[in-house]
């Protein structure tokens, strides 16, 4: 009884979460006048930049994957778990490390100035299709690898026996995988670029390259108009709930890593063209990976050690949100580990988290000062938006203690405590470690809601990077963005390791 | 105090299984019939992990019919999974000792050492099942309801995955303590031989209908058809 009080507890707060603050921006939204040529332009471009860095992503993927999936290399373990590691990379730290590589004083210009060619200029659409590019390649890499692998090695074998060429085993057997897979690699990214707010805040911006989400930002910050806020808002949720519908049909979330490791026997694999084209392609995706990365670590050593106390107390608030959500998120996760708890939790892929933001801010206002708030309101938003993932995780496991365990629970007659806190988190503690590491690496790096809010007494260090490098003191931003990474990082680390610690099955 | 079944009516699968008798307390009885007769249906009514569609169950003139498992004056062995294999043994008779809190009082601790030296696993504590061979892990389940000190036990083929050697010294583990604590047992099984070597009584499962106690030896030796169908002339 008192477990179902729990999950009702749990689904109504959620569901509250998305019905409140829709139905504030739906009144507030009453008072708009009409769409203005900038509102146009910022739809435009957001479906714009989301369709071409989905495709850009997907077709890049489709030669990376082959490579991964047909050849065994020194590295190939550690290039694999690090096609993971964008997703809980956060977007202001990649963004820094782009602008290294590619930024108007980043290395290729170092190296293509001497040879006279023209300078590159990152910021505008090609600056976010590359940010978007550098988030959702490895994510679309992934998708299509697991195609690849699971292709039964019979197939291959029989092909091998068969005789048949490269262009026969495309056509009989690749093809027809990719033709399986691609189309939902190529909405979930499609998706997930929808609401791409971080990235056009930090290289896009600018009437061409303004999307949705920051629209939305502008129209609060700059102008403070919470009524054509609330419209692009609607706008967004519009839009974000038809693609996510459609996403949804076609592909599943991948989170969790399958098993990547294993080896495809093949037999068509010895040709040497082939094995130079994979190898160019791995090379190309390793150090499109990992130099901006490398440059976020060599650029912020000496910038680490400059940080004024300011960054420092940002790094606390983060800290602090990245607990919070993470604590909350758990709470509603664990009791909403059902079919229909995760239906509900795919609220938290659909509404952006601006749009949830701006609804919180609407709410609060008549009671207190939202900008008071605004930790609070990130941690929320926070714990909400990794909801699915978190739910994504635990539930088959849930599901499974739950299926092998009941009747000897009701047989030993265990309360609702004692099969908590002596079956149910014990037996859970490797996925739920994995999840809550996820839930706060992503919390720690999120830049979104918290830029609506910003305060200079209340800013999270995502931001205080982002001000730091709006303010052109790159060597402080370096240094922020080293942190944050390894705070990111070193959190996910921390909460992943503390489910393997001492587990016994 | 006896466990009597009146006009039980329960779902099987296909059919409706029927049943009405009397279980004398401490009596020791075999459960045997062809498998998908009903023989775990039957336990599982007696358990409380199934809801009979008619029909009332009684122990000691109590009716128990809707009561909840744990409410039962019944423990229950299944096949598989009647320890929790993250806990120690000691861990998981504390939880069958206290299933509130799961946390010990004073002397659970003494309590749990008895019952494991019951059962021949004096020391094993602070073992997990991982560290135990296939019978201690038997033995272990053995304690596990010996500590809920339940009136009646029901085993549903607990034995199943053990050899020859090691199912025979289980029976007569159980029949040395069931005489001890005056239990009365229905050992679901689909070998004769169990039934012989552990149970005076025997229920025979056949055609959805649930006969009365009778005499072990005398029906194994003359068998009615359906039995005999099943045995297939043994």
């Amino acid at each position: 009884m008192a477990a179902r009080l729990v999950a009702i507890i749990a689904a109504v707060t959620v569901a509250g979460l998305v019905i409140g603050p829709v139905t504030a921006v739906i009144l507030r939204a009453e008072a708009f006048t009409g769409f203005t040529a900038a509102d146009w332009q910022a739809l435009r471009f957001t479906l714009l930049q989301a369709t071409l860095s989905a495709a850009l992503s997907v077709v890049f993927a489709i030669p990376v994957a082959r490579a991964l999936a047909r050849r065994r290399f020194v590295g190939r373990g550690a290039l694999v778990a690090l096609l993971g590691a964008p997703f809980i990379l956060p977007v202001i730290v990649a963004v820094l490390g782009l602008l290294a590589v590619f930024g108007q004083s980043g290395l290729l210009n170092r190296v293509l100035e001497p040879l006279g060619l023209p300078e590159l200029q990152i910021y505008g659409l090609h600056g976010v299709l590359l940010a978007h590019v550098f988030f959702n390649l490895p994510l679309a890499t992934r998708l299509i690898l697991q195609g690849w692998l699971a292709i039964p090695a019979e197939q291959f074998r029989l092909a091998a026996t068969l005789g048949m060429g490269r262009r026969a085993i495309w056509s009989a057997i690749e093809a027809p995988m990719l033709k399986r897979i691609v189309p939902g690699a190529f909405a979930v990214i499609f998706v997930i670029c929808l609401s791409s707010f971080a990235v056009a805040l930090t290289l896009g911006g600018g009437p061409r390259a303004t999307t949705l989400e920051l629209a939305i930002y502008q129209s609060m910050r700059f102008d403070f108009d919470l009524a054509r806020a609330a419209v692009l808002g609607l706008l967004q949720l519009a839009l974000a709930l038809t693609a996510g519908l459609i996403a949804l049909r076609v592909t599943s979330l991948p989170v969790a890593a399958k098993a990547f490791d294993r080896a495809v026997p093949r037999w068509d694999r010895t040709n040497a063209s082939a094995r130079i084209v994979d190898a160019v392609w791995i090379t190309i995706a390793a150090l499109f990976l990992l130099t901006p990365l490398a440059m976020v670590a060599v650029n912020g050593l000496t910038g680490i050690t400059q940080l004024g106390p300011s960054v420092w107390q940002a790094a606390g608030h983060s800290i602090t949100v990245a607990l919070g959500s993470t604590a909350l998120c758990v709470l509603w996760a664990l009791p909403l580990a059902t079919r229909w708890g995760e239906w509900l939790g795919l609220a938290g892929i659909a509404l952006s988290p601006l749009v949830l933001g701006i609804g919180l801010f609407l709410i609060v206002r008549p009671f207190a000062n939202p900008f008071e708030l605004a930790l609070y309101v990130t941690a929320t938003v926070n714990a909400f938006v990794s909801l699915p993932f978190v739910l994504r995780i635990l539930r088959p496991e849930t599901e499974a203690i739950r299926a092998d365990y009941t009747r000897l629970r009701q047989a030993v007659g265990l309360s609702g405590w004692a099969w908590l806190r002596w079956v149910l988190l014990p037996r859970l503690k490797r996925p739920l470690g994995f999840a809550a590491g996820l839930t706060a690496a992503l919390s720690m790096g999120d830049l979104g809601v918290i830029a609506l809010f910003a305060d200079p007494d209340r800013a999270t260090l995502p931001l205080k990077v982002y001000q730091l490098m709006g303010a052109y003191r790159m060597e402080q931003a370096a240094g922020g963005a080293l942190l944050l990474l390894l705070l990111s990082l070193g959190l996910f680390w921390l909460f992943d390791r503390g489910g393997w610690v001492g587990t016994a099955t | 105090m006896a466990l009597r079944l009146e006009d039980i009516h329960v779902r099987a699968g296909t059919f409706d299984l029927h049943a009405s008798l009397s279980i004398e307390p401490g009596a020791r009885i075999a459960v045997i019939g062809a498998s998908g007769s009903g023989k775990s249906t039957l336990l599982d009514v007696i358990a409380g992990f199934r809801m009979p569609e008619r029909g009332r169950l009684y122990w000691a003139e109590r009716d128990i019919t809707r009561l909840a498992p744990a409410d039962r004056p019944v423990s229950i062995l299944f096949q598989d999974i009647n320890l929790f294999p993250h806990l120690t043994i000691g861990q998981n008779l504390g939880l069958a000792l206290n299933p509130v809190t799961g946390r010990l009082r004073n002397d659970d601790a003494s309590t749990i050492e008895n019952v494991l030296a019951k059962v021949g696993l004096a020391g094993f504590a602070p073992r997990r099942l991982s560290e135990m061979s296939g019978g201690q892990q038997s033995r272990a389940a053995l304690a596990r309801v010996l500590v809920q000190a339940r009136p009646v036990l029901l085993l549903d083929e607990p034995f199943a995955a053990l050899g020859p050697a090691l199912k025979d010294e289980m029976l007569d583990l159980v029949t040395e303590v069931a005489r001890a604590e005056n239990l009365t047992v229905l050992l679901v099984s689909h070998d004769p031989k169990d039934a012989l070597r552990f149970a005076p009584q025997t229920i025979v499962v056949d055609d959805g209908q649930v006969f009365a106690p009778q005499d072990t030896r005398t029906l194994l030796d003359n068998p009615p058809p359906g039995l005999k169908a099943y045995l297939g002339g043994a």
